[in-house]
């Protein structure tokens, strides 16, 4: 039922572990509904330099999780804001449509991050 | 890869000599039963053949047993014929809560035609209290609908002391012996159950075929109408070749009953201790002795069950999970629920059953393969000994 990229990104995921010290950090999900999503990021100069994730969930939460770092690795503050469960999805070659709101978690976690970094640099 | 089956309470391998028994009736002896030609009389004579093997197997008379498409047919037809054909005497029907979703799904049905339910809760072992039974029982109770034995956790019911109750009360019971057929001794009499339900594919028979003992001098409703098939109880025409595998099959499980159950136990045991002794936080779903033979269910704590299945896949072993990720609903396995897991404990849910191809070579394996699986998927978990409650709310489900 799982794309190949899918299952590329269950068995070897990208990006585990946290950051030490992030620039921010978000976390969604919650352990009743079966999925928890923690993304840690790194910015110098708006861009996003680290990112790293801890998920607790199924397999489309641990590859969407892992697709979500990539994408927004290298990418700017305001790109990764534009990162959409879509985007993600695509980006797996699709997901089964009962998992799509993993992809839905992934796209708050990295927002999440993201909103923490910008509350504590007010200034950019 | 050595591909390691241990999803035999989804489903088991046809065994071999099944098979061959069942062939010819596909291509040569492939007559209608009901027909009067002898090709028909050949047919005629394997049904009763098989009807002759699944009443010596649970110990009543051939003419109790009725040919059904499979357990959720012997169950809708046990529980909507009985209490649609009492409804005069009462409405009120006694079930559990961890019943299988034919039985569950039949009586919530039966609440929207105006019968009461009572869904009794069970123990932190999973085991139904027969005094709860007793005081449940009103002068509107009809029916009483209590598994042998759970299909998620393996724990064995007291069905023979409710079946004395029902009796003493004059209330019908049915039981959903679908998990306990084969794998623990079944004998009608001894229950005391007025019906039963069982399923050829979970002792090694073919799919798609399963039966309802329904005790002599007993008139159900009918579930499907058409010709005067079963004794005009069940119309349609007999599902030859698997009926005579259904036959083989309850025949071969009966005979090697003990010697299977002995070996399956062995290893049951081995693969619980084994988890226990080499994965910390780990929790035994189910009766630690009074469960099935073939059945192992655990919560791994701090990882996702579907994910374990996954990963348990890559490494070629077949399990199942609660989780809610593998019923495709919000919420884990309602069986779980019930023994009081916690919901992120439930989504941590690993069955592992066993069958008769199960080796002691293929349980090493596992215990070899499993630890190193949890500590990968529990190093990339939010969750651990020291946070398990993180996190917000639940986002929407389904996205269109």
């Amino acid at each position: 039922m799982y794309s190949e990229k899918v299952m590329d990104h269950f068995a070897n995921p990208r990006n585990v572990g946290e950051i030490e010290n992030p620039s921010g950090t978000g976390t969604v999900g919650n352990a009743k509904c079966g999925d928890i999503m923690k993304m840690d990021i790194q910015v110098e100069n708006g861009v996003i330099v680290d990112v790293k994730f801890k998920t607790f969930g199924c397999g489309a939460a641990i590859a969407t999780s892992s697709m979500a770092t990539e994408l927004v690795k290298g990418k700017t503050i305001e790109e990764a804001l534009q990162l959409t469960n879509q985007a993600v999805a695509e980006a797996l070659d699709g997901l089964p449509p009962v998992k799509m709101h993993c992809s839905m978690l992934a796209e708050q976690a990295i927002h999440a991050a993201v909103e923490d970094y910008k509350a504590k640099h007010p200034n950019g | 890869m050595n591909r390691i089956y241990l999803d035999n309470a989804a489903t088991t391998a046809v065994a071999p000599e099944v098979l061959e028994v069942m062939l010819p009736y596909f291509t040569e002896c492939f007559g209608n039963p009901s027909s009067i030609h002898s090709t028909g009389r050949d047919a005629r004579r394997a049904i009763d053949a098989a009807r002759k093997q699944v009443a010596a197997a649970i110990n009543c008379q051939p003419n109790e047993v009725y040919f059904t498409a499979g357990g959720s047919e012997s169950d809708n037809w046990a529980i909507k014929g009985a209490a649609l054909a009492r409804k005069n005497k009462g409405n009120h029907i006694i079930t559990s809560s961890i019943e299988h979703h034919a039985v569950l799904h039949t009586c919530q049905w039966l609440e929207k035609q105006g019968f009461e339910v009572t869904y009794l809760p069970v123990d932190a072992d999973g085991q139904v209290s027969v005094a709860d039974v007793e005081k449940a029982i009103t002068d509107k109770t009809i029916l009483i609908t209590i598994m042998a034995a759970n299909n998620e956790i393996g724990t064995i019911q007291p069905i023979a002391e409710i079946g004395k109750l029902a009796k003493s009360k004059g209330v019908l019971f049915h039981t959903d012996a679908v998990q306990a057929v084969g794998a623990i001794p079944i004998d009608v009499a001894a229950i005391g159950c007025d019906m039963l339900s069982l399923s050829g594919h979970k002792f090694h028979g073919p799919k798609g075929v399963g039966a309802l003992y329904i005790r002599k001098g007993l008139r159900l409703e009918h579930l499907i109408e058409g010709g005067a098939q079963e004794r005009g109880q069940r119309a349609g025409t007999e599902n030859l070749a698997s009926i005579v595998g259904l036959g083989k099959a309850i025949e071969l499980a009966a005979a090697n009953l003990e010697a299977n159950a002995a070996r399956m136990t062995a290893l049951r045991d081995k693969l619980i201790e084994g988890i226990m002794a080499r994965i910390p936080d780990v929790k035994l779903n189910g009766h630690r002795t009074n469960r099935l033979p073939n059945n192992v269910n655990v919560s791994v704590r701090y990882v996702e069950g579907e994910a374990l299945l996954l990963r348990l896949d890559l490494a070629g072993v077949a399990g199942s999970s609660g989780s809610a990720c593998t019923s495709g609903s919000l919420d884990p396995s309602h069986v779980l629920l019930a023994i009081g897991l916690p919901h992120e404990i439930a989504h941590g849910s690993l069955r592992l059953t066993l069958g008769n191809e199960t080796t002691e070579a293929d349980i090493d394996y596992v215990l070899d393969k499993l630890p190193g699986i949890v500590s990968d998927l529990r190093a990339m978990s939010v969750l651990n000994e020291f946070t398990t409650t993180v996190g917000g709310t639940c986002p929407i489900k389904t996205v269109e």
